[in-house]
């Protein structure tokens, strides 16, 4: 019995260390040399070289100039330290008055889109960080965020094109639209939008250049 | 239902088939084989394991003594987990200078992970410290699934080792077989993949919390940490616990649809392997092949009726009068209604638990079909060992029933079964929804279970039930709306998973080390072929009727009533 629990306890330190302390630092020296962008967060930059955010994490986007994701349980909204999903089931009183709510804000907001509208854009994700957008839900918007910046809806529609990533191998997953990734690029092609209220970290000029990757 | 989305799941299911082989001929060799793969390699690191460990003797044990042993690592292990998680603020690698875990959460994980569950009713990036999740959660990750690949092997050893004249009593060391599960399978292959996630954009660094101003000036804070490390152990033990509070639903832990392939090729890799070894071990490999596609069957069951489900519109949604593609409520744009459904049901047919979309807010059909998957028993292809050795006990029962049509006594493998196994694999099934219904209608009827439920009407009935099921059968999955983080769920949680896990494994090696010593009766015109077609049936028979007559009362509370709501328009 008791030299059971002293073989325990020594099975236990050996394989914590070996499997709890070698094993992670091992992936970590090896991760950090191979694959350094992608291991510290694939961080993306703007023109001017400014770290905005991770090409993998979505952020919130409210202006009209710019795409809007889907809403976010992640705490107050795109909260990449409290991911979370709203976990609303079907029969829920809340989900229906949030989509009902998200929808007629939507379509104030869009009053000349074209088409029915996606469900992606009145749907929280299961991260509360999804990056990405439906292709179609990006179109949907597309009106607004021409008629925002000044620019002919054709142009914004043609990049958007660009943007879409088809599925992997032509079978995984689904055709989407990173949103971050997209409005990084229409600043770059046309400058940024005009802000109405609270204008942020100073003024910025556009300027050409491509998203800096550290 | 696609049909590009029906190829991504026969895709998925033909790279499984096609790891099966391989897989299982390599596990053979590490546990049963004259000499190890890589013998001048690795043969000298597994000689000084074992000798720090004080195990270099490889004595064999008998069902009491690998009991002993199992139940012993997992009492320190646990006590370590417990111990790290209370001083982690006392601890180097928090660089968000995370406070002390309390002592009921603490408990609840330690629970969770020694027993190869990995419940959580934490958020990781809000509650743990990178030492925690890498020197604590991981290695239990390792670890748990390796202690459950050795049950698997002991209950495989007593049913197919031939006594010599002088009779069989033991069935391995438990812990050879943990230190060769780690060293030879679990490590190498972590290893290799965990490189892969990071080339696909997962973490794996250190480095504090990233503060960055978005592109609209908002504050966003990035969450770091080591994660890619710790997700391939996840899956390939089928751990299932998340880095993150959102799983392999968040970009950093999952983030390509390749990465979601490759998460649920390791959920069931082993798990599948493992029916093929048992055909090895047992001489005849169609006896494994029976249990594959058994387990195939349940799957394909699982997976058409959860893709069927969540192709339809969610009923909260359609209020809003958008076009739906299916239920997207709580699921991500990269993987979409498919690849989640799939997702959904691998990690629920395995114990393994990770989730890449919100079970909470699946329909109520889909939401069932995970439920179910549990309630079978982890046996649909199931957790790292525990899918095995379910299933034998299955056989088991099926052997028995087959028995009593034919009437003569059942024998498998050429031995009897008697009424000792019998006793033992009837306490095996009967101590699992003892725990689920008995603290779910527990739960259901005082303030501290139901205060805790996120939804309401049967739809929080189907949360509590989930959280208990999933507890019991060691999944780890949530509908995860439910406030899990009370002491009152953090106990009785804790102890389902300890009961779900020790108190079944117990009479199943009991049943091994009675069998072991067995004569071997040559087959004759009378033996019932467990190696074929109709015993294939009979055991997916077995395994529904145990579990559909069980739950389903508590489950037509549930979903199933509330997939006629739904349809009624009804909220809550």
């Amino acid at each position: 019995m008791v030299s059971t629990l002293v073989i325990a306890l020594r099975a236990c330190v050996v394989t914590l260390v070996l499997t709890g302390v070698l094993y992670p630092l091992a992936v970590t020296g090896v991760a950090q040399v191979l694959f350094p962008h992608e291991a510290r967060g694939s961080l993306v930059k703007d023109e001017q070289g400014r770290v905005v955010g991770s090409a993998l994490i979505g952020q919130g986007f409210s202006q009209p100039g710019y795409f809007q994701p889907r809403p976010s349980a992640a705490g107050a909204g795109y909260d990449a330290a409290a991911s979370s999903g709203s976990n609303l089931g079907p029969t829920s009183q809340k989900l229906k008055d949030r989509v009902t709510e998200e929808a007629a804000r939507l379509r104030r907001e869009n009053p000349d889109a074209q088409g029915p509208m996606p469900a992606d854009l009145v749907t929280t994700s299961a991260s509360g960080l999804d990056p990405h957008l439906s292709p179609e839900a990006v179109r949907w918007q597309a009106v607004r965020v021409a008629r925002a910046r000044g620019v002919a809806a054709e142009r914004v529609l043609a990049l958007v094109d660009t943007y879409v990533e088809g599925r992997t191998l032509g079978v995984l997953g689904e055709p989407r639209v990173n949103v971050l990734l997209l409005n990084l690029a229409m600043d770059r092609q046309f400058g940024r939008p005009s802000r109405p209220p609270s204008p942020p970290m100073g003024a910025i000029a556009p300027a050409a250049g491509g998203i800096g990757l550290p | 239902m696609t049909l590009i989305g029906w190829s991504q799941i026969l895709s998925f299911f033909a790279l499984l088939l096609v790891l099966t082989k391989p897989l299982g001929a390599y596990l053979f060799r590490v546990f049963e084989g004259d000499t190890q793969p890589l013998p001048r390699v690795l043969g000298p690191v597994e000689r000084v394991l074992l000798r720090l460990t004080g195990a270099a003797d490889r004595r064999e044990q008998t069902w009491l003594e690998y009991s002993g042993a199992l139940l012993a690592f997992s009492v320190v292990g646990m006590v370590i987990l417990y111990g790290l998680q209370r001083a982690q603020h006392l601890l180097p690698l928090n660089p968000q200078g995370l406070g002390a875990v309390g002592p009921e959460l603490a408990f609840n994980t330690a629970a969770s992970f020694v027993a190869n569950t990995n419940w959580q009713s934490y958020a990781g990036e809000s509650t743990m410290s990178y030492l925690t999740q890498m020197v604590g959660l991981a290695w239990q990750n390792f670890v748990s699934a390796a202690a459950g690949l050795g049950v698997a092997l002991a209950l495989a050893r007593g049913f197919t080792r031939r006594p010599g004249p002088e009779g069989a009593k033991t069935l391995g060391n438990f812990w050879v077989d943990v230190t060769r599960a780690t060293l030879y399978v679990l490590l190498p292959v972590s290893f290799v993949v965990a490189l892969f996630f990071v080339s696909q954009g997962m973490l794996q660094n250190f480095a504090p919390y990233h503060e960055l101003t978005t592109l609209e000036g908002a504050k966003q804070t990035l969450a770091m940490g080591p994660v890619a490390s710790q997700e391939v152990i996840k899956m390939l033990g089928t751990n299932g616990g998340g880095f993150f509070n959102a799983n392999s639903a968040h970009p950093f832990e999952n983030p390509t649809p390749l990465t979601n392939l490759v998460q649920m090729l390791l959920i069931f890799v082993i798990p599948a392997a493992l029916t093929y070894t048992y055909g090895k071990m047992a001489g005849d490999t169609k006896q494994g092949w029976v249990l594959f596609s058994a387990m195939s069957l349940l799957f394909f069951a699982g997976v058409a009726a959860a893709y069927a489900a969540e192709s339809q519109p969610n009923a909260a949604v359609a209020s809003a009068a958008v076009t739906q593609d299916g239920n997207m409520e709580g699921k991500e744009v990269r993987y979409g209604v498919p690849a989640s459904a799939l997702f959904a049901t691998v990690t629920t047919d395995a114990s393994c638990g990770a989730v890449n979309s919100m079970h909470d807010s699946f329909n109520p059909l889909g939401g069932l079909v995970p439920l179910v998957n549990m309630q079978l028993g982890e046996v649909i292809f199931g957790g790292v060992g525990a899918g095995l050795y379910g299933i034998l006990i299955m056989v088991v029962l099926a052997v028995f029933i087959a028995g009593l049509m034919v009437g003569r006594t059942p024998e498998y493998l050429g031995k009897k079964i008697e009424s000792r196994e019998m006793k033992l694999a009837m306490l095996y099934v009967l101590i699992f929804p003892l725990f689920i219904l008995g603290l779910s209608a527990v739960a259901a009827v005082i303030p501290q279970g139901v205060s805790s439920l996120n939804n309401a009407g049967p739809h929080g009935l189907t949360e509590l039930l989930y959280a208990f099921t999933s507890g019991t059968a060691n999944n780890g999955s949530a509908f995860a709306g439910l406030n899990a983080n009370t002491p009152f769920w953090n106990i009785s949680l804790g102890l389902a998973m300890l009961g779900g896990r020790f108190l079944m494994i117990v009479p199943a090696l009991a049943i091994a080390g009675s069998m072991v010593g067995k004569k071997v009766v040559p087959v004759g015109p009378g033996t019932f072929p467990t190696n074929g077609a109709l015993f294939t049936g009979l055991l997916v028979s077995v395994v529904l009727i145990v579990g559909a007559l069980t739950f389903f009362p508590a489950l037509s509370l549930g979903p199933i009533v509330e997939h006629f709501l739904a349809g009624a328009g009804k909220v809550y």
